[in-house]
């Protein structure tokens, strides 16, 4: 006997026995024998098939009464039955989707891999957390000939799959420029050629451009539409707005970016970051530039590292540990 | 009646006379109420079908045989606008089914066999068995 057959034999037991006794143990075993099933995949309009015949066996001489009520019953089953069908296919496909994305999501991490330099005098700290499993942030670090470190951030307007296919494509438009060092007006000039050329007119991404020269202490900037960053003066003691004017990049072929300069001395600091760090919310509304500053004043003593971490953690708090949009923070800081 | 009959789908109550010639062939050919009810609900999704986007077409019926085996071949067809893109039609979740489990993947799940030929401007012929179990 195939179990089917047992659950058809157990349930008109449990029938002719509360019919009888109308007892609460019956019930308990109606409901496992609901679940079991649920397991086997049977569909209501077999249950109620099931029902019928332990009926009839039952009350063979109602035969008149019951058959047409019940059968009206069975066909009224019988979309329910289709429905579940076509719910479990689609949570089988969704699983498949889910564990897709997965593996794209290390494949984009292992892409996207960038090592932070060590750069003597300087400390740097990064964090970059995805609101989903696929990030829209890009951070990347590259350490020159001459000694000089190039660090860019970027977002992708959006978030999700597509944001994280476009940021593929910048990493391998950055990854092909020449070895030789262009101005930091130049790349993003270029950059913006290949996104206005490559990605859906729909789609925009920001980006800010540093170089920072270890000799001089200088830092050459550009930016496209970026969220401003912070500089950090030890002399002054004062945070400021790293401003810098352009377009975002992949809406005109033919702009230009333009350049400008700061001069770190010991202890300054910078910190670059995403519209997912602004973007926090707390109480519903998105938290002020100044609160992050005071965050940042709170751990600045720490090294970089320490504050772009404890930084995540206070707005990952903030927000009831669920990101709304990709959280990227750069920070580094002069330390001879 | 009958191994090949057919009813003409013109207007909506045409479904219901496809659906009880379908129904009286099911019990003839000796399948049970379950399948009756399944197989007269494939009927009234391949009927309602012709109706909403043929306007007008035929649903034939028909008992068969193998050696070991009996069945029932539905064949629904029309010379309606046929069907651009077909896998979506055959998708899960896809917007006619509106998550009612319906459309042409539930009358798939309601029978054994299913095939479908069409062509954009022509017309659609879907042709569909169930086998006595």
């Amino acid at each position: 006997m195939d179990t089917k057959d047992l659950d058809a034999r157990t349930y008109a037991d449990l029938l002719s026995r509360y019919i009888e006794t109308q007892d609460e143990r019956a019930l308990y075993g109606a409901e496992k024998i609901s679940k079991s099933f649920i397991r086997k995949n049977i569909l209501p309009e077999e249950i109620v098939n099931l029902h019928i015949q332990a009926l009839l066996d039952i009350y063979p001489e109602s035969r008149d009464q019951i058959l047409p009520s019940m059968n009206f019953l069975l066909e009224a089953m019988i979309s329910y039955g289709l429905a579940h069908q076509e719910y479990q296919m689609l949570r089988e496909k969704q699983l498949e989707i889910k564990s897709e994305i997965q593996v794209a999501a290390r494949m984009q991490k292992m892409l996207m891999q960038t090592e932070i330099p060590e750069i003597k005098g300087l400390d740097i700290g990064v964090i970059s957390v995805p609101a989903n499993q696929m990030n829209g942030d890009y951070h990347h670090f590259v350490k020159d000939k001459d000694g000089s470190i190039s660090i860019a951030i970027a977002d992708v307007i959006g978030k999700g799959v597509p944001a994280a296919l476009a940021m593929s494509m910048i990493k391998y438009a950055m990854d092909s420029f020449p070895a030789s060092r262009m101005s930091t007006s130049t790349i993003l000039a270029s950059l913006n050629r290949v996104v206005e050329q490559n990605v859906d007119p729909g789609m925009f991404i920001t980006m800010f451009y540093a170089q920072y020269e270890p000799k001089t202490g200088k830092l050459h900037y550009s930016s496209a539409g970026h969220e401003p960053g912070f500089f950090f003066s030890k002399k002054k003691n004062r945070f400021i707005d790293i401003d810098a004017k352009g377009l975002v990049l992949g809406v005109n072929q033919n702009t230009t970016y333009s350049q400008s300069e700061l001069l770190l001395e010991k202890e300054d600091m910078v910190i670059l970051l995403t519209d997912g760090v602004t973007e926090c919310q707390k109480d519903g509304k998105f938290i002020e530039r100044e609160d992050i500053v005071e965050v940042i004043k709170k751990y600045m003593h720490l090294t970089s590292q320490e504050i772009v971490n404890r930084v995540y953690r206070h707005f990952e708090r903030l927000q009831n540990f669920d990101l709304r949009d990709d959280f990227t923070l750069v920070i580094f800081k002069k330390v001879v | 009646m009958n191994s090949l009959s057919y009813v003409s789908i013109m207007k909506e109550w045409d479904i219901v006379a496809a659906r009880q010639m379908g129904r009286e062939l099911s019990k003839q050919i000796g399948f049970g109420t379950v399948d009756q009810a399944r197989i007269t609900t494939a009927i009234s999704e391949l009927a309602r079908n012709i109706y909403l986007y043929a306007g007008e077409g035929q649903i034939c019926f028909e008992a068969i045989k193998t050696l070991d085996q009996k069945g029932i071949l539905i064949i629904a067809k029309d010379n309606g606008p046929g069907i651009k893109d077909l896998s979506q039609v055959m998708e899960d979740g896809y917007s006619t089914s509106g998550g009612l489990g319906a459309g042409l993947p539930g009358v798939r799940r309601l029978m054994d066999e299913f095939d479908i030929e069409t062509e954009v401007g022509k017309g659609t012929k879907i042709s569909t068995k169930k086998w006595v179990r």
